[in-house]
């Protein structure tokens, strides 16, 4: 039993440095290799270094209609005078235009969370980077999948 | 232009209390990407920004993209701070405006 639970958790490490390999790989790419994703998100933010984690991009997994996509953005922040998530945005990988909503927020907020409808224009990955009292940024991420995609349908 | 705003506030709260604000405005958020019958682009028309005020000090504000659905709808959270009005404001192109109010007590 032993034995099978250290295959499992080397399997897990195996699967988890696998994919912070990736994207560690992938975050230093030249200009010419970005998506439209990380060349807007570079156009916000430059060359600062954007670090993983803190932020919790809530969307459903499997979407039916692209048209009205509930999402939900929190961050991990004790929102103090000294201590406070100052913006979010939102970015995507797949739609006519990579922006999806920007905010601002104080330490007024008392807790980053904040709930909205998206349109997704077929199956995706999306990116909310929220930006810290202190400077730092922090990044989440999350895949969907679209059935119907929204926004490119022309009228009947 | 009427535009219908739900807002949804808590009558009562108590002071330093996190309460969540619900708002929801009836707007089509057309993108400006998609086609006509015929066969010219539809102009954007969407909401671009929106705000929200607690007793005039800007607590919450955000920027709409073509990405938002149709009928924003949005949900944040603040700290009751005191008795007072919160008034949410959306502008969009073509003039949009519409501004709302909300009044709580803060015990």
């Amino acid at each position: 039993m032993d034995a099978m639970a250290r295959l499992l958790i080397t399997r897990r490490e195996a699967v988890l440095a696998g994919a912070a390999a990736l994207s560690a790989s992938a975050l230093p790419a030249p200009a010419a290799a970005l998506g439209q994703m990380d060349t807007a998100i570079r156009n916000v933010f430059g060359e600062a270094t954007i670090r993983a984690g803190k932020v919790t991009l809530d969307l459903p997994p499997l979407v039916e209609n692209g048209n009205t996509v509930p999402m939900t953005v929190s961050v991990e922040s004790p929102m103090t005078k000294d201590n406070y998530v100052k913006a979010i945005h939102v970015f995507n990988d797949k739609n006519p235009q990579p922006n999806v909503i920007s905010l601002k927020l104080s330490p007024r907020a008392g807790k980053a969370v904040i709930a909205t409808r998206i349109r997704l224009a077929g199956t995706q990955k999306l990116t909310a980077i929220a930006e810290m009292s202190d400077g730092t940024l922090w990044s989440g991420t999350e895949e969907v999948v679209v059935t119907l995609a929204a926004c490119l349908e022309d009228l009947p | 232009m009427t535009a219908r705003a739900l807002i949804n506030v808590p009558r009562k709260a108590k002071r330093g209390d996190v309460i969540e604000i619900k708002t929801l405005i009836s707007h089509v958020m057309e993108s400006g990407f998609r086609t006509g019958t015929n066969g010219k682009t539809i102009p954007r028309d969407i909401i671009t920004s929106f705000a929200c005020t607690y007793n005039g000090e800007e607590i919450f504000a955000t920027q709409f993209y073509p990405a938002v659905a149709a009928n924003p709808f949005v949900t944040f959270y603040t700290i009751a701070t005191d008795n007072g009005t919160l008034a949410f404001t959306w502008i969009g192109d073509n003039g949009f405006e519409v501004t709302q109010e909300a009044k709580i007590v803060v015990e």
